[in-house]
């Protein structure tokens, strides 16, 4: 600002605004392009989804909802992503905690290897699970001798989607926990607390957003997940048909109204969990602010 | 992956019992072992137990290979649209101000929120046959969208969307603009200055954004194999090829195509990995 002021020694006529960005027509044709980029491909669809469920009014939509095989399919949806929350948050936080406080050979290596099942196929995860779990897998003299099922039943859909959700609890905790340090553990370790209160006490609170984002995260990617436990599950009709897989199998019957329905439904409830949470994260984190 | 971490005299060491310490590690290589390791060991050793050219065999099988060719192409078609109109969001959304503009940035991580099967499902009833649009192009210009090619680049590009996006937004927010400014004083016009000073320090999470979403594309199942149709020859993608060899009980097939997906994929990441800790070192220096 005040390098402005002393306008009438320097010579030079310089544009009141320097243009260094688009301005004028420029601008508005740039706003323009990606308002209606985003506009046709992420918009559009999600509304002619909502348009396509309630073509027909309002009666078959809910005539669909009501169908005992919805039930069921989101019911096991919702236990495979229950179980998984469980695991995840017990494992991926240890490992995060491994990950972030202890120095061992190989450490670079696992932290790279966590975001390895994001660039996995889901139909390849599915299908690595069947070499291991299936009729002639690896561990089918192991699993055969102990009765459990695991391919073409919920514990292989389970594991398929412990698998693709993995590196979202440690992803969310590992920078925290970073920045935490060790201070105030420290602190509490001199006071006498052992090493289960300081981490209960002192680390969990401070972990406490990332430990429920994280969560909320793998709970919505588990709800969606439809590669990975079709082919380990085999989307049998009431016994692993999870509710991706029912909109699947009724979509090929060509019950447009149900499968449209139903994808709705799946698509509403994973938007407001995770846009939820954010939200909420917002008005906690100004809350502190103030 | 910041490894800014601060010198570490972990507290474990004097407060905690050795056998806790062990066994909080051993858990957590086990849950890595038994989720990651084993599974991605069997599917190596059972696709490479003919050798290299088994697999190459399998794969250039015609069908297998239209399909990794079709996975390829669309993917890379969708990489490029994906890196020119990312960059032009996170633009729009750093330099300027406009009504709406908070709603477009929420919008943006939308694809991340929606299962893709959910996606397919929408594109369908979009474009589809039945659908306005759909059967308009089909009469009018005997044009599809749904069971064609650019249904399969249409799927990819909304789910990698904010890939690219949330890559290069941070980048720009912190970009320096006394560059910037520097060339408008000598007298560049916007697209020059764009261009020859805004662009060039943009490339890496350009680049690195657009990569990783083809790493992504390489795999994707549900939403492609709602909008693809498994059409052999013309919209069979290498996932919805080797999900079609386990239906049949074809392990080769299957094992086969799916290294070479795995491949494809980690190198991508790792290449991305490669370029982003030699820039860090760059700049370091």
């Amino acid at each position: 600002m005040s390098i402005s002021e002393p306008i009438e020694t320097t010579v030079v006529t310089q544009p009141r605004r320097v243009a260094f960005s688009f301005e004028g027509w420029q601008r508005h044709l740039l706003i323009g392009i990606v308002v209606g980029y985003t506009a046709l491909l992420i918009l559009a669809p999600l509304g002619g989804l909502i348009t396509g469920a309630f073509a027909k009014g309002l009666g078959p939509v809910i005539e669909a909802l009501r169908q005992p095989d919805v039930l069921k399919s989101f019911q096991l949806t919702l236990y495979i992503g229950l179980i998984t929350i469980v695991i995840h948050a017990l494992f991926g936080t240890t490992l995060a905690w491994v990950l972030v406080r202890y120095r061992f050979p190989g450490r670079r290596l696992i932290n790279a290897m966590i975001d390895l099942p994001f660039a996995v196929s889901p139909v390849v995860v599915g299908y690595m699970l069947l070499l291991v779990f299936g009729r002639n897998g690896l561990l089918a003299p192991v699993l055969d001798a102990l009765q459990i099922k695991v391919a073409f039943a919920v514990p292989g859909m389970i594991i398929a989607t412990i698998f693709v959700t993995m590196p979202f609890m440690a992803r969310e905790i590992i920078p925290i926990l970073e920045a935490f340090g060790i201070e105030q553990e420290q602190a509490a370790a001199t006071l006498g607390a052992n090493g289960w209160q300081t981490f209960w006490w002192v680390t969990f609170p401070a972990l406490r957003w990332g430990f429920i984002y994280g969560i909320i995260l793998t709970f919505a990617r588990a709800l969606g997940e439809f590669g990975a436990v079709l082919v380990v599950g085999g989307g049998i009709q009431g016994l692993t048909e999870s509710a991706t897989l029912y909109i699947f199998r009724i979509l090929d019957q060509r019950e447009y109204v149900g499968a449209y329905t139903a994808a709705l439904v799946l698509g509403l409830f994973s938007l407001i969990l995770v846009i939820g949470t954010e939200l909420f994260r917002r008005r906690e984190e100004e809350k502190h602010k103030r | 992956m910041t490894t800014t971490t601060p010198p570490l005299t972990t507290i474990s060491k004097t407060h905690r019992a050795p056998w806790a310490r062990w066994g909080i590690k051993s858990a957590a290589f086990s849950y890595l072992t038994v989720l990651l390791v084993i599974p991605l060991v069997v599917i190596f050793q059972d696709g490479l137990h003919n050798g290299l050219t088994g697999v190459w065999q399998a794969v250039t099988q015609p069908i297998a290979w239209s399909a990794l060719g079709l996975t390829l192409w669309t993917s890379a078609v969708m990489a490029v649209i994906n890196a020119v109109m990312g960059t032009l969001t996170a633009y729009v959304l750093v330099r300027y101000h406009f009504p709406g503009k908070s709603i477009l940035n929420a919008i943006v991580d939308l694809p991340l929120a929606i299962p893709t099967l959910v996606t397919g499902v929408m594109l369908v009833v979009l474009y589809g046959p039945q659908s306005a649009i759909g059967s308009f192009l089909k009469t009018q210009f005997d044009w599809r969208i749904i069971f064609a090619p650019p249904g399969i680049i249409l799927a990819l590009l909304f789910i990698n969307y904010p890939f690219v996006v949330r890559a290069v937004q941070p980048v720009l927010e912190n970009l320096d603009r006394a560059s910037e400014e520097a060339a408008a004083t000598l007298g560049a016009g916007a697209f020059t200055i764009f261009r020859e000073v805004t662009l060039p320090a943009l490339w890496l999470p350009i680049v690195s954004g657009a990569l990783i979403s083809f790493a992504r594309a390489i795999g994707e199942f549900g939403a492609i194999v709602i909008v693809a149709g498994n059409i052999p020859f013309r919209t069979q993608t290498a996932a919805i090829y080797v999900f079609g060899q386990v239906e049949s009980s074809n392990r080769q097939g299957a094992s086969a195509m799916s290294i070479v997906m795995l491949t494809i994929a980690f190198s991508t990441v790792l290449f991305v990995d490669w370029l982003r800790r030699r820039n860090r070192k760059e700049r370091a220096a």
